[in-house]
């Protein structure tokens, strides 16, 4: 009964469905399906709707900013001109590569590739590869700039497999007088991650855009720069450009007109040869520095093309110090150059010019005997002969006489110890030694030999030649001259110093005898007609007279600097110089450079001959001999990595200077 | 009928035909553009293959209902040996292959099993005695015939249609009418399993194109940069379009796949909204004469057919057109007649012969009971 009951149940169940019956859930579940369908399409519908009408102006922005690339054009920036308008520092139209090594997929390989179809030296590529593992990652680095339009060519083909490689048509800097105005002028180069995060404008990590890294360069950065450029074009997905849009041209920086000369500033640059040294020339009566000459010194051309590894170890391993700028940093005891001041301080202190001394090579002060350069003695002497022939007796016996503070507030008003009001990042003030500064500086009272010792320039006294120079003129004019490195727009005349023109006269005399009369110097004459060349020789001791008397027989760091400051022409002085040449074993190593910059000045033809005759005998220009002094580096450096430890002769790059 | 025009000519579905050139027509011109206003290399042999598969689906119409019987599972079992064959020759040759190379033709058997799993489902309901329908004996064949091609087609590894497969399936044996529960439950266990699943079942590069799905901003230049761009492409086309030619987005490159899978964004980039509603409305009309024939179906196999394989192509455009808005992840589905490509256009095809047969020999007995 049950199990029927059961069964029964089972065909009720079962009986209702029918095909009929079927037939109307087919009907139901087709209609519930297509409902859904269409619900999906009125979804979609919507979602579209959302998609391209309410958010429309988002998604353009971005479609936009797909398509449109806004690059900045980096401005060309500023020229430095001399006086008379000639480009130190201009620019020039190159073609150029910068990768940019967040973009960069493989820089290996890249590198390599770039290396292979650029042709890069193995130091460039050592340069670059440094640049690459210091670099921010956004920041463009430059591989080679100046390229001819076949490579140019070649790399854009091969774009596409190279991500993060950015050709571009630019201008780079150039600097026709190279490493004459290394110094002067500093460089430009790469924006570094500091800078960058100092300022935080985007032009400054735009690819073929630099900055000035040092000297006017750095000083006049926001002068020169100038305003960029910008360009809108349109880009595919890989960034081949397909069109451009619209272009804003870019505002150069200003010209910046310096007081310098430019020709005198390479000429001195090229007199100084192989020395290591520095010359400065300025009108002495406005300031204006007309040269400003640092040697050795470094090519501020591949310095802004990123320097080779190779080349900065060179400079920075050279013992003439090619990286520092002598004119300003550079301090040397003046020797013998403060004579002419030190006579003016005994002028000014109510010395007689005729009041003499006898000089028998020597003076004994305290318990302690200074000699006179001329061992043999230089008989009587007045304060002329004490300036023309040097004789250091004539001053240690004075100096004692009236003092030391006269002879300080002297030097002091003549510019030494002072810092000028200059574009430049540093400049070192030396030392005008006096009992106050003693007392302070060591604790220990003023001697008189520290007098005898400053009179002469030596002990604690120290200056730069900028300074140096800064007296001559001082003496030559008679006016408070301030050096300018900039052309003023006004020249002005420096207003005059209150030390009698008479005393003045003396002074001028005495170091017009120093070249044209029976003085120290006589090599020194200007051969001009009508212009006379009046200056005063110093030497300087680097080390205690046991190392020898610091003459050219001497190993080069333990000769004596030889100085020279000077001014012309005698009668109506123009011009004043300074000339110091480190470890020239002399003031024999400065006049004869003096001399040949000055002439260059009245008689440019005649400069040049004696310049061509000194660079034959030197092995050629600066170019020419930097070069050489490079591939012999390299040569070294590779010998040293071949041999591992074996050891390598130090070649002697003064022997071939001092030839 | 009136005896101007002769009965054979007459007979054919001229609206749909019509409808077909409309949308294909419209891909032509879509594809002129995505290659910055040319006819090759895709909108000439778009427009070739669309006429050459119309005339293959117009034979196809031809058949009569008894035919695709007939053939339903020796053409099944043909291509499930297929699938087996791609998974061999993949075996051997290493790494995953979809393609079988006959020589003259390659052939995506996937492909294929689409419209065949839809036949073969609908063809065992019609074969299955009207009472069974609730016993176990109704769940059990369709899922082995399911489960063979979709496990094949997993291996590939294809998971957008192993999903297809399923879901046509299912679809023809929900309509067939299994227990409303069987579903119910089915798409709880499917809410359970589909992390277990993410976690366990999918490769690393699908599960990379479901999360970037749901966050594409995360990945802007990766994963997720074919969606934002598809996205940007629609949503900068605005309400009427940047204008024929005039798409950046595609012809700059920023659209990937801008001819086969996005097909729709370089559209509606050009065309604006408008252009998407048309689409949509256009794909629309054609599911609506799908549905239609389903209901008026005389027989069950037509019905089921009918309504499965406009299920199918349901699946392709609403699949694709959620991709390309953002709202479904990548999984590579052409949008039906617009995007540029031969084996999903012969599947389409395929379905739309055999929906005209169905709709032919409906029109027949119609016309044979007027008479």
């Amino acid at each position: 009964m049950n199990r029927k009951r059961k069964a029964n149940k089972a065909r009720k169940k079962r009986k209702l469905i029918t095909a009929a019956s079927q037939n109307i859930t087919f009907n139901r579940r087709t209609l519930f399906l297509g409902g859904a369908q269409a619900a999906v399409g009125l979804l979609l519908a919507g979602r579209m709707t959302y998609i391209a009408v309410a958010e429309n102006e988002r998604w353009e922005m971005l479609s936009e900013s797909n398509r449109v690339n806004l690059t900045l054009i980096p401005p060309r920036r500023g020229w430095i001109i001399d006086r008379y308008g000639k480009p130190l520092a201009n620019n020039r139209a190159d073609f150029r590569v910068d990768v940019i090594p967040d973009r960069m997929k493989d820089k290996e390989g890249t590198i390599a590739r770039l290396a292979d179809l650029l042709r890069l030296s193995d130091d460039e590529v050592g340069r670059i590869k440094k640049d690459l593992e210091d670099s921010r990652g956004f920041a463009p680095i430059e591989i080679a700039s100046g390229l001819d339009y076949e490579q140019f060519a070649a790399l854009s083909v091969r774009l596409p497999d190279m991500p993060g490689v950015a050709p571009l048509r630019g201008f780079s800097r150039q600097y026709p007088s190279g490493a004459a105005v290394g110094h002067l002028l500093g460089y430009v180069g790469t924006v570094s991650a500091e800078e960058y995060e100092e300022e935080k404008n985007p032009l400054l990590i735009t690819p073929g855009f630099k900055i000035g890294k040092d000297g006017l360069e750095k000083q006049f950065e926001q002068d020169l720069r100038g305003k960029p450029g910008a360009k809108r074009v349109e880009v595919t997905a890989r960034g081949k450009i397909v069109r451009e849009l619209s272009k804003r041209e870019d505002v150069p920086g200003k010209p910046m007109k310096l007081a310098i000369n430019a020709d005198l500033q390479e000429y001195a640059a090229r007199r100084l040869g192989p020395e290591s040294g520095s010359v400065v020339v300025m009108d002495c009566h406005t300031g204006e520095l007309l040269a400003m000459s640092s040697m050795p010194s470094f090519d501020p051309n591949s310095f802004s093309d990123g320097i080779g590894f190779n080349e900065y170890g060179m400079l920075r391993d050279d013992d003439h110090v090619p990286l520092r700028n002598k004119v300003l940093k550079g301090l040397y005891p003046p020797g013998s150059t403060v004579k002419p001041m030190v006579g003016l301080a005994f002028l000014e202190a109510g010395l007689s010019p005729d009041d003499t001394v006898v000089c028998n090579g020597g003076l004994r002060v305290g318990n302690r005997r200074f000699n006179c350069w001329n061992r043999r003695g230089h008989g009587r002497v007045d304060m002329a002969k004490g300036i023309y022939q040097s004789c250091d007796v004539y001053f240690y016996y004075f100096a004692q006489r009236i003092g030391m503070d006269p002879i300080a507030a002297m030097a002091r008003k003549l510019g030494m110890g002072q810092t000028f009001d200059l574009p430049v990042t540093s400049q070192f003030y030396g030392t005008v030694p006096d009992p106050e500064w003693k007392r302070k500086k060591y604790k220990q009272s003023w001697q008189a030999f520290d007098t005898v010792n400053a009179t002469i320039g030596q002990g604690y006294m120290l200056s730069n030649p900028l300074q140096l120079a800064v007296m001559s003129s001082r003496i030559a004019s008679g006016r408070n001259v301030m050096p300018k490195l900039l052309m003023p727009k006004q020249r002005k005349l420096a207003p005059n110093l209150d030390i009698s023109p008479e005393h003045l006269q003396i002074v001028r005399n005495a170091m017009s005898d120093v070249v044209n009369g029976p003085g120290t110097a006589r090599r020194a004459q200007l051969n001009i007609p009508n212009v006379k060349l009046a200056g005063k020789t110093g030497t300087a001791q680097v080390v205690g007279l046991q190392f020898g008397r610091g003459g050219r027989d001497v190993q080069w760091k333990f000769r004596d600097h030889g100085l020279f400051i000077c001014f012309a022409p005698l009668d109506n002085p123009r011009y004043a110089a300074s000339v110091v040449v480190e470890h020239g074993g002399g003031s024999s190593a400065a006049y004869p450079v003096a001399r040949d910059v000055l002439t260059f000045l009245y008689d440019r033809r005649k400069a040049m001959r004696a310049l061509e005759a000194l660079e034959q005998s030197w092995g050629g220009t600066i170019e020419q001999r930097m070069a050489r002094k490079m591939n012999a580096y390299v040569a070294r450096k590779n010998a040293e990595k071949a041999g591992e430890n074996a050891p390598v002769p130090e070649t002697d790059s003064t022997a071939e200077a001092n030839e | 009928m009136s005896g101007i025009i002769p009965a054979p000519i007459a007979q054919q579905p001229w609206k749909v035909i019509f409808l077909l050139c409309i949308i294909a027509g419209f891909g032509v011109i879509v594809l002129y553009s995505a290659a910055g206003g040319s006819m090759s290399p895709w909108a000439s042999r778009h427009a070739i293959r669309f006429g050459v598969f119309l005339a293959m689906a117009l034979v196809l119409s031809r058949f009569s209902e008894n035919v695709f019987k007939f053939f339903t599972f020796p053409v099944y079992v043909v291509i499930a040996l297929m699938l087996l064959g791609v998974e061999l020759i993949g075996a051997v040759g290493g790494g995953s292959q979809r393609w079988l190379d006959l020589g003259l033709i390659r052939i995506q058997p996937s492909e294929l099993m689409k419209p065949a799993i839809i036949l073969a489902v609908a063809r065992f309901y019609d074969l299955l005695p009207i009472g069974q329908i609730r016993t176990w004996g109704a769940i059990w064949p369709a899922l082995l015939l399911m489960g063979i091609p979709a496990s094949l087609v997993l291996l590939q590894p294809d998971l957008g249609t192993t999903l297809t497969i399923l879901a046509g399936g299912m679809t023809v044996a929900f309509l067939a009418g299994l227990p409303l529960r069987l579903f119910v439950i089915g798409a709880a266990a499917m809410a359970v399993m589909a992390p277990l699943a993410y976690f366990f079942g999918l490769e690393e590069y699908q599960q990379r194109r479901v999360t970037t799905f749901i966050n594409p901003e995360n990945d802007p230049l990766g994963a997720g940069y074919h969606i934002t761009q598809s996205k940007i492409a629609i949503g900068s086309g605005g309400m009427t379009g940047k204008g024929f030619l005039n798409g950046s987005q595609s012809h700059l490159d920023y659209l990937p796949e801008g001819h086969t899978d996005f097909v729709f964004a370089t559209m509606a980039e050009e065309w604006g909204l408008i252009g998407g509603f048309a689409v949509i409305f256009a794909f629309f009309l054609l599911l609506r004469w799908g549905f239609g024939l389903a209901v008026n179906a005389k027989t069950r196999f037509s019905k089921l057919v009918a309504a499965g394989l406009t299920t199918t192509m349901f699946f392709y455009i609403a699949i694709n057109l959620m991709m390309v808005m953002g709202l479904a992840p990548v999984v590579g589905i052409p949008l039906p007649f617009l995007s540029y490509g031969g084996s999903s256009m012969m599947t389409i095809m395929i379905c739309i012969g055999v929906l005209m047969s169905i709709d032919r020999e409906m029109k027949q007995k119609r016309g044979s009971t007027l008479s």
